[in-house]
């Protein structure tokens, strides 16, 4: 029984979901072996995934915990790049890039609740790649590299669309690396309900450029505003970004909280605002 | 100096320490032995005709004991409704019958198709997706409007449309309202709607039925308001046991907002399976089960004209409003855009000429039925929409209209069939306006203009209708029930009392409150004094807790027992002080003689009562224990001023509120922290619905709104802190603690407050904006605003085509 292991049955409606066998393994290698079981999930804080399998919409074989590996926790900087593990949660991540990298972990300490981030990690929510996820944006903006047990993907080619990245079956996050940028701010605008983005703009600025990433608005997830980079690497100013036309609302996400054309807006102003905030 | 015990003291509550400490009993603490399970298949689409239901892999599933479908409920009735609303043309309103589990048809996603019974819930849940129902998809009938039209596809085919009444109040007036409105010199007129809620209460449902083999009793422990209303609405109506066999317990409740007075079929369902399985069955309602299986509140969508004659008084006031009902009729559905929603139009105006047109449309949504303020929200938004934009109209100030038009002599009877007793809105409206600091208001929208953003001031004022109801009004106007409420007073030998009341708490305190009058009244300390309720055999047949009536009826029906006990005492006290019993006096606990040192303690007279040595057998019998039933002779009137202040980001349409004050007359105060408590809730219930809280439908029917990551509640750190006021005080005429109720004053003066601020931000911001309808989240001002930019006028959101789609019909 998946019970026994997970702790009291009625604490976390494990009776709401389909039966599974529960793994908890110490090492990367071992998490690989273990998912290699057909139908087997990783699991790392359980925030998206939880809720899907209580609602019955996922119905894995073997749930593999990723939460006991070690070599997968915490927070390093080595010159200018920030390393994040992928099982660090949103909550250490805040803590520990305050001095190291702000916007990050400004960004990480806005992300849902206090449970929510003492539990979601970096690495499930890149692997997510929920189109209104923030740490997508803030990879992207980072020039981040997305490390796995058998790779290293850049975030340009690792983020492929909503829900959608480069990774294989089985494969793992083990970590996130980033550029820390001279400077970079994350303005996030809610959704009202559930506020995740309703669309949220990473602008980052470096040396050879800026870069501006963009979430909760598009259709194809998250994505670069790249007519924004290249007025902002000339002159970096809200100014700058009020010259620019409006980026195209057809492409955007449309539903109860925004039109498309509102969120198009809104990437518009959002970059403007994290601009200002630089 | 505040007083620290009795009537007006801020006592602690003392419910708070089980409720925080985790030892409250609430429904699903309650697991009785051998209990099994039930889990409800519901139906994922809209409409749909059930061609059949195909149980047979579930029924051979481990631990299923039974599964349940329509065919199992032959001869059982269905739900019944509690209020008959008849037509402009005298005919009754439709009734369709609305079943323990679905009949012939799916109505609404959420409608109940099956029921599994098992030995644990994840056998029941997993045996309940092997059923096999073969339903064939009919279109939804989802827009009000498009539904009473010739030839819509129905929701019940046995009835002749999808509409449940047209109601025409007052009738007589009708045509003295056209005239005038013909003739005023001006006249205002507003489309808009009022969004549909989901209340959430903090406790989802919950149902726990049992069956007694050994005397053949049921019980039902139940998330309920009301447990004797459940008891004889489910008793006498759908399962067809006497009352006496019947016992409802409805414990710790945790919040209901009106979804919990309501029959629902989960908790006849228990009840039935229980006797028939000889095994107490419990269901526990999921909060995604939640959203699509308890009522809904609001989904109005209302047509309102104002005249005015040259000098701005009010002379007509017309209304068209659609009403959602829903699938089926649950329980008090009909009564609420009528009788709590018509009788209210009047507002604090003395407008000579009303007249209020109401069609409750039937539609493949959730059962639509009352919530925290039912119908008076309603009311209150479209007038004080109304008279808002009147004055943008004729270029005068909101506040002077509303003073210009206040009623100032009491009783005063309205064109719309109620009487309020007492009121001072020009006391509130003063004290609003003093405690908000309208009158630095200017320099706050200039210090806000620096920082880019748009202030606006709005403000309301409203009346409500309480302390439901005298019984005999209420039967002539269609209710099936009475709605008196009850206490016994049962005096203990060594003087504690225990109060057994027909009211329910649920949140709102009364085991604090109630124990404060009888500390009052007798002198003794609070914790002298136990308050029970919420159980049929404990308490006498009350009414149950809605409708801010706990106080005003159930605190009336304890004064009048409590009073029936002191005079007894006194009888007791005299023959013990061989004193005469008009001279005796009780105070502080203790009984004298007038005019001279004798005495005798409470406790005294109490065990003589029960000790009866030296007691006047042959005048009186022992014992000290009395019951009263009280029902009030009008309704009481609650009123008060709503001052909202907003500030609007121009970029992206954001409103936040940057405070709120609540001016409230409720009469007499009991407690004042727990007042305030429930000031502070119902304002953030009333902001929520005009800035956040949306239950929303597309066109098939399907409930987009469906969980919290859609429907959007509003959190502490949304709002301001709250400045309320109670000191204005007219005390209710009728009854005997001049009290009037707080229970829902939040939620019904604060809608229109907030959207009044936002309208007055976009037009000092320089745009046209006539109206936004709730939720005025940040996509629709927005929209308003390019609207407006665009010259649109009122071509703005309100006419979105998502508004359709969103199961409305502007
Ligand atoms: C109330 C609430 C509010 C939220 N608000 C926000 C918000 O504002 N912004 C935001 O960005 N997010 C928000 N989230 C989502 C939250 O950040 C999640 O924690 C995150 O999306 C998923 O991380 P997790 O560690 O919980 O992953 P899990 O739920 O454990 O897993 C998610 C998916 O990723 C896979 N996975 C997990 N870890 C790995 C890995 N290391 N390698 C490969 N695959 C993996 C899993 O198999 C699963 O498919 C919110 C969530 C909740 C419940």
């Amino acid at each position: 029984m998946a019970g026994a292991q997970l702790g009291p049955a009625a604490s976390i409606g494990i009776e709401k979901m389909y039966d599974f066998e529960f793994d908890r393994p110490t090492s990367i290698q071992a998490a690989v072996d273990s998912l290699k079981t057909e139908e087997a999930l990783a699991f790392s804080g359980g925030q998206t995934l939880m809720p899907t399998m209580k609602q019955r919409l996922a119905m894995p074989s073997k749930v593999v915990s990723l939460s006991a590996i070690e070599e997968m926790k915490g927070v390093r900087v080595e010159g200018s790049e920030l390393w994040i593990g992928g099982a660090t949660t949103h909550a250490t991540v805040m803590r520990e890039t305050a001095e190291s990298y702000p916007a990050i972990s400004s960004l990480a300490g806005r992300i849902g609740d206090p449970s929510v981030r003492s539990r979601g990690t970096i690495g499930g929510s890149v692997a997510n790649n929920d189109p209104s996820a923030c740490y997508p944006a803030g990879t992207l903006a980072s020039k981040g590299v997305i490390v796995t047990d058998r790779r290293e993907i850049p975030a340009d080619e690792f983020f492929q669309g909503m829900f959608m990245t480069a990774l294989e079956e089985g494969e793992i996050v083990t970590a996130v690396k980033m550029q820390i940028p001279d400077a970079a701010h994350y303005a996030k605008f809610i959704q009202p309900a559930s506020r995740f983005p309703l669309t949220a703009v990473f602008v980052a600025r470096y040396g050879d450029g800026v870069r501006v990433a963009v979430t909760g608005a598009s259709e194809s997830g998250v994505f670069r505003w790249t007519e924004a980079e290249e007025a902002l690497s000339g002159n970096f100013s809200a100014e700058a970004v009020d010259g620019l036309a409006t980026p195209d609302g057809s492409g955007m996400i449309s539903d109860l909280h925004g039109t498309g054309d509102y969120r198009a807006h809104l990437v518009k102003v959002m970059t403007k605002r994290a601009v200002a905030a630089c | 100096m505040p007083k620290d015990g009795g009537i007006g003291a801020s006592s602690k509550r003392r419910e708070d320490i089980r409720f925080l400490s985790g030892t409250g009993q609430y429904t699903d603490d309650i697991n009785l032995h051998g209990q099994a399970y039930a889990y409800f298949l519901r139906s994922d689409v809209a409409h749909g005709k059930i061609n059949g239901i195909d149980t047979s892999a579930a029924e051979g599933m481990p631990g299923v004991l039974r599964v349940f479908t329509a065919k199992d409920f032959d001869g059982v009735g269905g739900i019944p409704c509690g209020w008959q609303i008849t037509s402009i043309d005298g005919q009754p309103m439709q009734e369709p019958k609305h079943p323990i589990l679905a009949e012939g048809k799916v109505r609404h996603v959420g409608d109940p198709i099956a029921v599994v019974v098992a030995e644990s819930l994840a056998q029941a849940r997993d045996a309940a997706e092997a059923i096999m129902p073969d339903i064939e998809d009919l279109p939804a009938v989802m827009d009000m409007k498009a539904a009473v039209q010739e030839g819509a596809p129905k929701v019940h085919d046995d009835l002749t449309s999808n509409l449940c009444y047209d109601w025409g109040f007052v009738e007589d007036n009708r045509e003295a309202v056209d005239q005038a409105i013909k003739d005023a010199a001006h006249v205002t007129t507003l489309e808009l709607v009022n969004n549909r809620m989901v209340a959430n209460p903090m406790e989802p449902r919950v149902a726990v039925g049992d069956y007694a083999a050994h005397s053949g009793e049921s019980t039902l422990y139940t998330t309920s308001q009301n447990p004797h209303v459940i008891r004889l609405l489910m008793g006498a109506f759908v399962l067809g046991i006497p009352e006496h066999k019947l016992r409802v317990v409805a414990p710790d409740v945790g919040g209901g907002f009106g979804t919990k007075i309501f029959h629902y079929a989960e908790e006849a369902f228990c009840t039935f399976a229980a006797k028939q399985l000889r095994r107490p069955v419990k269901w526990t309602s999921s909060r995604s089960e939640a959203f699509m299986s308890d009522a809904h509140g609001r989904d109005h969508v209302t047509k309102i004209e104002l005249a005015l004659d040259a000098d701005n008084n009010f002379t007509a006031l017309r209304t068209e409003t659609y009403a959602n009902m829903g699938a089926y009729l649950s329980t008090f559905a009909p009564s609420v855009p009528t009788w709590l929603h018509g009788t209210l139009m009047a507002g604090n105006y003395k407008t000579p000429l009303i007249y209020v047109n109401v069609k409750a449309v039937f539609t493949n949504t959730v059962p639509v039925d009352a919530y925290r303020g039912a119908g008076r929200p309603e009311a209150t938004f479209q007038l004080e929409r109304v008279v808002d934009k009147a004055a943008r109209e004729l270029g005068v100030d909101p506040i002077a209209l509303r003073r210009q038009n206040f009623i100032t002599e009491f009783p005063y009877a309205t064109p719309v069939a109620v009487e309020y007793d007492t009121g001072d809105y020009h006391a509130t409206m003063d004290k609003v306006l003093e405690v908000s600091d309208h009158a630095g208001f200017e320099a706050r929208a200039a210090e806000s203009k620096k920082n880019g953003k748009l202030r606006g001031y709005g403000i309301a004022h409203y009346i409500e209708a309480c302390g439901i109801a005298p019984s005999n009004l209420v039967g002539q106007l269609g209710a099936r029930a009475g709605l008196y409420e009850s206490a016994t007073v049962r005096v203990n030998a060594t003087g504690g009392i225990v109060v057994m009341t027909g009211s329910h708490s649920h949140g709102q305190g009364h085991e604090t409150t109630f124990a404060q009058v009888i500390s009052e009244m007798i002198g003794i300390d609070a914790d002298q004094v136990e308050i029970v309720h919420g159980d049929t055999a404990r308490t006498p047949m009350g009414m149950g807790t809605y409708g801010s009536r706990s106080i005003a009826v159930g605190g009336s029906a304890m004064v009048r027992a409590a009073e029936k006990i002191i005079n007894k005492a006194k009888k007791i006290a005299a023959h013990l002080m061989e004193a005469s019993e008009g001279d005796i006096e009780l105070k502080d606990g203790a009984f004298t003689v007038a005019g001279t040192d004798k005495s005798v303690a409470w406790g005294d007279v109490t065990l003589a009562a029960y000790v009866p040595h030296n007691y006047p057998l042959e005048d009186i019998e022992p014992g000290l224990e009395e019951t009263a039933f009280y029902d009030p002779a009008n309704f009481t009137y609650p009123s008060g001023g709503y001052a909202c202040e907003v500030e609007v980001d121009e970029e992206t349409g954001r409103v936040e509120v940057m405070g709120f004050t609540a001016a409230d007359d409720f009469g007499n105060v009991i407690n004042p922290m727990i007042v305030e408590g429930q000031v502070h809730g119902g304002l953030a219930q009333g902001i929520g619905q005009a800035l956040w809280e949306n239950c929303a439908y597309d066109e098939d029917g399907q409930l987009i709104s469906a969980s919290y990551m859609d429907y959007a509640m509003p959190r502490s750190t949304d709002l301001p802190m709250f400045k309320v006021d109670h000191s204005c005080v007219t005390p209710c005429t009728h009854n005997p603690l001049g009290v009037k109720g707080c229970g829902e004053a939040g939620a019904i003066g604060s809608p229109p407050a907030v959207i009044n601020a936002v309208i007055d931000a976009l037009h000092r911001g320089g745009y046209d904006v006539p109206h936004i309808n709730m939720p005025a989240s940040p996509d629709r001002v927005w929209a308003a605003m390019q609207g407006a930019k665009a010259n649109m006028g009122a071509a703005q959101p309100a006419a979105r085509s998502t508004d359709t789609a969103e199961g409305r019909s502007v």
